[in-house]
């Protein structure tokens, strides 16, 4: 399903400022797996992420998605394989167009968009069906400027735009990280819920190591721009944060240092 | 008192032309959400464009159909500049108003300004019939707002709206960006341009300076319509209308410092000022709730 070939990526190469983010990467996704990705500040989780999606082009190696390389593709020519969610609630959606239009906007994800009119009659049906999933009551507020809405109706808008139009692989960046224990909570479950629901592939880098254990099927931990330990099935299911911290500073020969990471 | 009076109607005529103007401002403004400075050299590219195809003995429908285009092709310059070489949107359009004052110049065929006279063409509109002229500047609003409203609600101008909003979001929901940028340039500087092929025929000549300082009329115009309607006007249409009428203010206002005494020289000055205040006005409010909600929790 998803295959990523040994990327590399360097910032500022040659200059004061350069980071090697990436540092040989490997990765390969069945589908349905769903994948839960931790490591401290500066792993490379969120570079890793963002070399899939296209913000930047990766040095070396390959990106591939279902047989199709995807590796040269400009950011928005993939977005017809992912649904992404953002760290920034705010990230995700246009906060001056209405509920519906930011909608329709991701129900043609992928799709060549001409002079039809942007939202049907029929269409707006499906939208209100499509939000009472998220149990927010937004279906009553169709017309709302999604700038209204608080971060974590955002942010559960932006995951329900994400999958609406099934992707391929759904990539969820630290989702939950900006919203309060409450919400983060329900915009996780909601999460769970459609991934199980669609049987999606998913990526999800969190901070949370309770999260990362207790959702789905693979767990990988990133150091240094490598993934230094990958576990899936009965053993993950078995981990536990301990075991996870232990992994971490027997692995890398330094302590996990990811304050929020510990904190949870 | 009464020359004050009579010169309203004049007022009102212009307003509208300037209007059909920033209604072009407003789309890169406030949808793309780019200043572009382009306006300034496109506003007298359309003047010229009408000027000559219509002394050449060009129909006047299809005159003003091609100085709509080369507004296009003028906005085209600047949104390549701006995706494909990389250069900001604020430089880009400035560079195109330079490369557009030669052109125009050439358009000109190297006069200043060139005349077009309403008893030997047969043209829309002129100063010589300004109810005439406002009537036919009224159908122009009415019709590029009603395409424009049409277009906005599209699948393709509804994603044109979220890359000005939100290109990140843009981008992650397949859509290229720097097309979209394009395509706003290309369209609001092919309506300055219809605009300025208006104020043309209504003045009855071209000038290489008639479009100097547009882009503050036309700012000016949008924000004026934004602070006297933003309250009541909440639908995209009106949004637009509230610009037009907003051009239409700005004019009033500007025949009445005039007829107080203001010396016509220093109007781009006055101009230049008030859209610095108005453009202002939100930052200090917010400012000032900042303020005020960081007392309240002390």
């Amino acid at each position: 399903m998803l295959k990523i070939n040994g990327i590399y990526k360097t910032f500022n190469r040659g200059t004061i400022n350069e980071k090697r983010a990436l540092n040989g990467v490997d990765l390969e996704l069945e589908s349905g797996d769903f994948v839960t990705i931790i490591g401290g500040n500066g792993a490379g989780k969120s570079t890793l992420m963002n070399s899939i999606c296209g913000v930047f082009p990766v040095d070396i190696g390959s990106i591939i998605i279902d047989g199709d390389d995807i590796t040269k593709l400009p950011e928005h020519k993939r977005a017809k394989y992912l649904g992404r969610v953002f760290q920034d609630p705010m990230m995700g959606t246009a906060a001056d167009m209405q509920i519906a239009e930011n909608m329709s906007l991701a129900y043609r994800r992928g799709c060549r968009r001409g002079l039809k009119w942007a939202i049907p009659q029929k269409e707006l049906k499906l939208y209100k069906e499509q939000l009472k999933q998220l149990g927010l009551g937004l279906e009553e507020r169709i017309t709302s400027k999604v700038g209204l809405l608080s971060g974590g109706q955002r942010q559960a808008l932006t995951l329900l735009m994400a999958v609406m139009r099934k992707p391929k692989l759904l990539l969820l960046d630290e989702h939950t990280a900006a919203l309060d224990p409450k919400t983060a909570a329900t915009v996780l479950e909601l999460s769970e819920k459609f991934i199980a629901g669609e049987n999606l592939t998913a990526m999800m880098i969190t901070h949370n190591m309770n999260d990362a254990i207790t959702h789905g099927n693979k767990l990988i931990m990133m150091h240094e721009g490598r993934i230094i330990y990958s576990v899936s099935g009965e053993e993950k299911k078995k981990l536990t944060v301990d075991d996870l911290l232990h992994k971490f500073s027997e692995i890398s020969g330094k302590e996990f240092a990811n304050d929020r990471a510990l904190l949870n | 008192m009464l020359g004050l009076l009579s010169a309203m109607p004049g007022a009102v005529a212009q307003g509208i032309i300037w209007g059909i103007m920033a209604i072009g401002v407003y789309i890169t403004f406030r949808i793309l959400d780019v200043a572009d400075l382009t306006v300034d050299g496109t506003m007298a590219t359309g003047g010229a464009v009408l000027v000559v195809c219509v002394t050449s003995g060009m129909n006047i429908a299809l005159a003003m159909l091609v100085a709509f285009l080369a507004g296009c092709i003028a906005g085209l310059v600047t949104g390549l500049f701006n995706t494909k070489f990389g250069i900001p949107a604020i430089l880009a359009g400035i560079l195109t108003q330079l490369i557009l004052y030669s052109v125009n110049l050439h358009i000109m065929s190297q006069k200043a300004n060139l005349p077009l006279s309403v008893e030997k063409y047969n043209i829309l509109l002129s100063m010589r019939n300004i109810p005439g002229a406002i009537i036919v500047g009224g159908i122009f609003v009415v019709v590029i707002i009603a395409l424009l409203y049409w277009f906005f609600g599209t699948e393709l101008g509804h994603s044109l709206r979220s890359t000005g909003c939100n290109p990140n979001m843009a981008r992650a929901n397949g859509i290229n960006t720097d097309t979209n940028k394009i395509i706003g340039l290309v369209l609001s500087n092919g309506i300055v341009a219809l605009s300025g092929a208006m104020l043309s025929q209504y003045q009855g000549f071209c000038d290489i300076n008639m479009g100097r300082g547009a882009i503050v009329i036309g700012l000016a115009a949008v924000i004026i319509g934004e602070v006297v309607f933003g309250k009541i006007f909440k639908n995209f249409a009106l949004h637009l209308l509230a610009a037009v009428i907003g051009g239409i203010i700005y004019y009033i206002v500007i025949t009445l410092v005039l007829s107080m005494g203001l010396n016509a020289n220093d109007l781009k000055m006055f101009s230049a000022l008030v859209v610095a205040v108005f453009l202002a006005i939100p930052y200090w409010k917010r400012k000032l709730a900042e303020k005020s909600s960081s007392k309240e929790a002390v």
